[in-house]
């Protein structure tokens, strides 16, 4: 139960500071904020990596962590290189 | 490795997610931070991949190669006219891993799975206590049927939203009865989590959250139409986000929740930053239709006889007199590809000496941003597009404006016509400019499906055509002279 109130203590102070730090970013880099937080959330990569299931797993987990680490690092590998691709628009001037 | 070193890379690759939306708050330093944002992703991702033990990498590794191989090829193919449907899948997916992990999670805890369907009708016996005593286990019970909940609504939801803007979707269905069909789901799924928060041998349970939620993902996103996708693209961003948090919690990893829940936040900001855009309500794009209008506004009454058309050649020879031009775009300017043709127009007029800028209205386009986008990539400075709240006041000392593909966001009723369905929406002035010259089809409503008096006024030439025909016109005709 400690470590669930941790956790909980993590959550919030991460929502007050998502809040802070989004609301500075300027409405002409929008879509590389979505594109990059999409980018962002491939984090359940490690989470996939985590449940993906040991030699002993059911077929059924074998197949679930199979998707999610495949999505995950779509999320991972499209949404990083997209942004890049779009900031190095905005950058070039 | 022990579990204090891992946790401490994660609190790194935290503080580098945040540098990287930090980074992302000025142009200059947005690749910057990108880079930071990937290099943190490399850590966690790493320091996981060398801390699991027993797992049969041969799913792992697989689901890594194709899932690079599917996201880089779409990252690198994607036309940037087509981002909102790149972000939309994007999403979805993050819903798709979510939904899938939380599931993996709880057969692994369980210590069992279902090997056919039937076998999951059929309740099991299971040692209870597996997923924690009392309140730990009603939490991380809560938890993984939430997580599923919200990831198969992000999952279903978003490949609707994809649809619609793909256009493989014309049509909106719903649920009969509406918001209250979705209402009705919802309670659903409520009690399909409650099921199997008291019972987590409960399979049927947890199958009728992942069918519901999947449902509700559907019908949720059917009944909106295209120009309120901004709003939904940005919901949908921050409901990946939450199951992200909410896989965290299930799985007790703090990068997963630091992760998760900035991206939370940073969907439900853009999400009300597109509602103030429209001046309508949340539930009001999720639920409503646009409230009908006191009286039925004839477009005839409004069009008749008052509307004058010009030839872009006619266009270039006002613009040579001109000192300052604002060009309005609109969803239009990508559907006919004229970014780089607009920007081409707007060096011959630099070329001349008139100052040119961009108006840009936040609802602009089928995402947030979506406009910035495709100029840039045109090569427009983003320093030429303006926002609307600083370009509104400039609009009285503009010579001329090009509105492009662009049409509820100018329209004069949102100010002026109290009553009318879209009025207190803000709008940009663009009738305050000395010309306005609007290049559209025709005089088709946009999609508030209200008449624009704006085509109508005196100090307005329409320029009907392709917009992208009319621009490169008016880019010859400009150089010529």
């Amino acid at each position: 139960m400690e470590v669930l109130i941790l956790l909980l203590a993590l959550f919030v102070l991460s929502l007050f500071l998502g809040v802070e730090l989004i609301t500075k970013v300027p409405p002409t880099l929008h879509t590389p904020l979505m594109s990059g937080t999409n980018a962002v959330s491939g984090i359940t990569l490690v989470g996939a990596l985590l449940a993906a299931g040991t030699d002993g797993s059911p077929m059924l987990v074998n197949i679930l962590g199979f998707i999610a680490v495949t999505f995950a690092t779509i999320n991972v590998v499209g949404g990083y290189l997209v942004t890049n691709r779009m900031l190095a628009m905005f950058k070039r001037k | 490795m022990t579990p204090n070193v891992v946790n401490f890379i994660y609190l790194v690759a935290g503080v580098l997610f945040i540098l990287g939306i930090k980074g992302l708050t000025k142009p200059k330093t947005a690749v910057r931070g990108n880079l930071l944002s990937a290099l943190g992703m490399l850590l966690a991702v790493v320091i996981t991949f060398l801390n699991i033990s027993n797992v049969d990498y041969t799913y792992v590794i697989a689901g890594v190669a194709v899932g690079s191989i599917i996201g880089g090829v779409m990252a690198l193919r994607i036309q940037m006219t087509s981002m909102p449907q790149m972000v939309a899948l994007l999403n979805g997916f993050g819903g798709g891993a979510s939904l899938t992990i939380a599931l993996a999670e709880y057969f692994t805890t369980l210590g069992a799975a279902p090997t056919s369907f039937v076998d999951m009708l059929a309740p099991m016996a299971v040692d209870t206590s597996a997923f924690g005593i009392g309140a730990e286990g009603t939490f991380a019970l809560t938890a993984i049927g939430l997580t599923v909940l919200i990831g198969a609504v992000t999952l279903t939801g978003s490949l609707v939203a994809f649809s619609k803007l793909q256009e493989l979707m014309k049509k909106s269905y719903g649920l009969p009865g509406g918001p209250i069909g979705n209402g009705i789901l919802f309670i659903a799924a409520l009690f399909a989590i409650g099921s199997v928060v008291v019972d987590p041998g409960n399979m049927a349970g947890m199958l009728a959250i992942v069918g519901l939620g999947l449902l509700l993902g559907l019908f949720l996103v059917m009944p909106i139409g295209g120009a309120d996708m901004p709003v939904v693209i940005a919901l949908l961003n921050s409901y990946s986000g939450i199951a992200a948090a909410l896989a965290g919690f299930i799985l007790g990893n703090t990068v997963l929740i630091i992760a998760g829940s900035l991206v939370g936040t940073s969907g439900l900001i853009l999400t009300q930053i597109m509602c103030v855009a429209m001046n309508r309500s949340l539930t009001n794009v999720l639920f409503g239709k646009m409230a009908p209008g006191g009286e039925e506004i004839d477009a005839d009454e409004i069009y008749a006889g008052k509307v004058t058309s010009a030839q872009p050649e006619e266009i270039a020879m006002m613009l040579e007199v001109a000192k300052r031009v604002v060009i309005v775009p609109g969803y239009g300017m990508a559907m006919a590809q004229a970014q780089h043709a607009v920007r081409e127009l707007a060096d011959a007029m630099e070329a001349k000496g008139i100052e040119v800028e961009y108006g840009i209205h936040p609802v602009a386009g089928r995402m947030p941003g979506h406009m910035n986008v495709l100029l840039a990539e045109a090569e427009v400075p983003y320093d030429k597009l303006v926002e609307m709240d600083r370009i509104n006041p400039t609009f009285e000392d503009t010579d001329m404006v090009i509105v492009i593909g662009a049409n509820d966001v100018t329209n004069p009723m949102a100010r002026d016509v109290e009553g009318s369905p879209i009025y207190g929406m803000p709008i940009l002035n663009v009738d305050k400019a000395r010309n306005v010259v609007v290049i559209k089809r025709s005089l088709s409503p946009g999609f508030a499906g209200l008449p624009n008096p704006l085509f109508a006024m005196n100090h307005t030439l329409m320029v009907y055509g392709d917009g992208k025909k009319a621009v490169v016109e008016m880019t010859t005709a400009l150089n010529q002279a």
